[in-house]
């Protein structure tokens, strides 16, 4: 009985249609260009949306908790500006120092959304809607509108990006970090109290509070982890484009929110994984990495971008629905 | 009743972020504005204190804030009001578009200034609120990008479009050596400069000396890091023959430098960039994958637009081919110009080599 109830889980699962959707992808892209399933075109790829990726699993905790953050493009240049200008007039600062002040800054602009969205009972696509532009604005004005040009970022934090010293010369730097952050998220929301928690938050508020959980400091808590991450985000940005502009990450969000979508994550709370946000953002990757390399017209790439995405999202809803009826049955009987 | 709320947010959040936008880059805008007519006051003051608050200002709208580029367009623009002595006001929207320039044009016209100076974001879209103001009696240049002919006065062209591409195709020639695959990496699909210079190298193509060279693609990166990035990357993939990039945008340009250097790949790029950002990249070993470059003097630029906005408004040009005018950087004409308006062309583009680029990346 055990046993068959796996396999049944295995086949009908959220992620397996996920997994289905990547599979023909890759098999029609390989067709098209041989060149795409290689060592060098994956690594690319997952270098160029390391950024991406990693925002995922913040902005699917902020989901999570029924809330959205579309300010993180901003965020993400407000912190990476401003860590890229110390390094630029301090170029004594070690790489990890450079990564901290991204982080730390990210982290306080995040907790201040927090703050206003639940002390405040602001809704919070609108008022992360005020401080993606406060953010934006704030990036020009604390870098005078100008740009941290390449000759101006410290040798040793361009090269942390084309460097694979983390894994001692297995995986490259920003593949490590994605998978050092999908593992720390797969855990810590699994099988972690303050997991479990931005969970119920989700799923039922008014449940959560009852229960005794706080769900001020639990959203405060997600939108500085998000904050957090953007700012990860603006310190690998600059590592990997050698340079930080005041514009850097502009729509950003879009796709973030896309990969968490795709990902099965639902706009109404409580529901998402970790794998799911993975392969969501995968597919994401592939779809801005591979469709210059099929040969399609640029004209049809965006068109085909939001078909995929579209197809994705609407499988995903089919197969929840084909599993919640299952369960009902279950019940029932 | 769920849905209900839920539409209702969406609708509080579109007219939040119009709010918001605006208010945003109003302010943004606003504040260099205001330091600029404060820094002024005292030539207003000294000439003539009789004139009404806004008459005798000169305005200069930009694409963006955050561009590089056209900060040094507004930095010569500002240079050469300051040493004229006149007001000026300086505006940067907070995004490239032409709602954005539609907004503070109409502003604008409302403070009754002399002139406006405009980097437009498009070159249709402006001509309703332009027309408004040439009709309130305010003179109007583009400069850098253009409009169209019928909502201006004249453009500043940095570089007739014909110079531009026999420069780059000659690049393209010299660094393909004389033959081979290339490709361009332009940015949006609906830029108006990159689609002349594309169309002016395409044309230069056709000539004899260029006949052993193969256009491969042409590839749009929207002036988007990650997106020039993946472009370039699949250039690079799709063609191994591929011997030179030529891109003719300051984003695609860098972003394609750090592609190629960073897949050591022996693919030659050449194009217009700006001097700070590709300083890392300009260099003639296989270390480096940018020989050399072109760009125009943003700064001399910026002043042009200036010495045309005033003789536009002391008469002494009417915008009319044939007019002449002489100012603190020489003698210029104005000619026809492609789309049926007129134009006053700069210079030729200037080069940035290994040899110069280190006086250069500290200017611009």
């Amino acid at each position: 009985m055990n046993k068959k109830f796996d396999l049944k889980k295995l086949t009908s699962s959220r992620e397996m249609s996920l997994v289905i959707v990547l599979i023909v992808l890759c098999v029609f892209i390989q067709l098209r260009n041989s060149t795409f399933l290689q060592f060098g075109t994956i690594e690319a790829m997952l270098k160029n949306y390391a950024v991406m990726m990693i925002m995922a699993l913040g902005m699917m905790c902020v989901l999570l908790t029924g809330g959205i953050d579309i300010a993180i493009g901003s965020t993400l240049a407000f912190s990476g500006m401003f860590s890229a200008l110390i390094m630029r007039d301090h170029p004594g600062v070690p790489v990890i120092g450079g990564f901290l002040i991204s982080m730390v800054v990210g982290m306080v602009l995040g907790a201040v959304i927090g703050v206003v969205i639940s002390k405040g009972k602001v809704p919070p696509i609108v008022a992360t809607l005020g401080f993606m532009n406060i953010y934006r604005g704030c990036t020009y004005l604390i870098a005078d509108s100008r740009w941290v040009a390449a000759y101006q970022v410290p040798e040793g934090f361009k090269a942390f990006a084309q460097s694979y010293y983390l894994t001692g010369g297995l995986l490259n730097n920003m593949i490590t970090v994605i998978i050092i952050c999908y593992v720390i998220f797969f855990i810590a929301l699994k099988w972690t109290t303050a997991g479990r928690r931005v969970y119920a938050v989700g799923s039922n508020a008014e449940a959560a509070e009852v229960s005794g959980i706080n769900v001020d400091s639990v959203k405060i808590g997600v939108y500085s982890l998000m904050g957090l991450l953007s700012g990860l985000g603006g310190a690998l940005w600059v590592s990997l484009y050698a340079s930080a502009q005041g514009d850097m990450a502009t729509g950003l969000e879009m796709d973030v929110i896309a990969a968490c979508v795709v990902g099965g994550v639902s706009l109404n709370g409580g529901r998402g994984t970790v794998p799911g946000v993975f392969l969501g953002g995968l597919i994401m990757a592939i779809i801005g990495k591979a469709l210059p390399l099929i040969g399609v017209s640029q004209f049809w790439q965006s068109a085909i971008k939001g078909l995929i995405i579209l197809f994705a999202v609407i499988l995903n809803v089919v197969t929840q629905r084909t599993m919640d009826k299952n369960a009902l049955k279950r019940r029932e009987m | 009743m769920k849905k209900r709320l839920l539409s209702a947010l969406l609708c509080v959040a579109m007219v939040a972020s119009l709010v918001v936008g605006c208010g945003g880059s109003k302010e943004e805008a606003a504040a260099p504005a205001e330091e600029a007519t404060e820094e002024a006051a005292p030539a207003e003051e000294a000439t003539e204190e009789a004139a009404p608050a806004n008459d005798g200002v000169y305005a200069f709208i930009s694409k963006a804030a955050g561009n590089p580029y056209n900060e040094k367009e507004a930095e010569g623009f500002q240079t050469a009001m300051d040493e004229l002595g006149l007001n000026y006001v300086i505006k940067h929207p907070e995004t490239a578009t032409a709602d954005a320039q539609i907004t503070m044009i109409n502003e604008l016209v409302a403070q009754n200034v002399s002139s406006i100076a405009i980097a437009a974001n498009d070159a249709d879209a402006l001509q309703p609120a332009l027309e408004a103001a040439m009709a309130a009696g305010i003179k109007i240049c583009s400069v850098d990008s253009s409009t169209n002919a019928a909502s201006r006065a004249v453009h500043v062209n940095q570089a007739g479009t014909a110079i531009i591409g026999q420069t780059l195709m000659d690049a393209v020639l010299d660094l393909a050596g004389g033959e081979g695959q290339w490709a361009i990496l332009s940015a949006t699909s609906t830029a108006t400069n990159q689609n002349s210079w594309i169309a002016a190298m395409k044309e230069v193509m056709e000539g004899d000396a260029y006949a052993s060279l193969e256009l491969v693609e042409v590839a749009y990166g929207d002036d988007e890091y990650q997106k020039s990035v993946d472009q370039t990357q699949a250039l690079l993939s799709n063609y191994p023959e591929l011997k030179v990039i030529c891109a003719p945008t300051t984003v695609g340009i860098m972003a394609a430098a750090k592609a190629i250097q960073d897949a050591g790949s022996s693919v030659k790029l050449t194009g217009l960039g700006l001097p700070s950002e590709m300083a890392d990249y300009i260099g003639t070993d296989d270390a480096h994958s940018c020989p050399y470059m072109y760009l125009w003097n943003p700064i001399d630029l910026g002043k042009l637009a200036a010495y045309v906005s005033v003789a536009l408004v002391d008469g002494t040009i009417t915008g009319a081919a044939g007019d002449t005018f002489t100012c603190a950087l020489g003698d210029y004409e104005v000619v026809e110009a492609a789309d049926g308006g007129t134009e006053i062309i700069a210079g030729p583009p200037f080069a940035f080599t290994p040899e110069n680029i280190e006086e250069w990346k500290t200017v611009y």
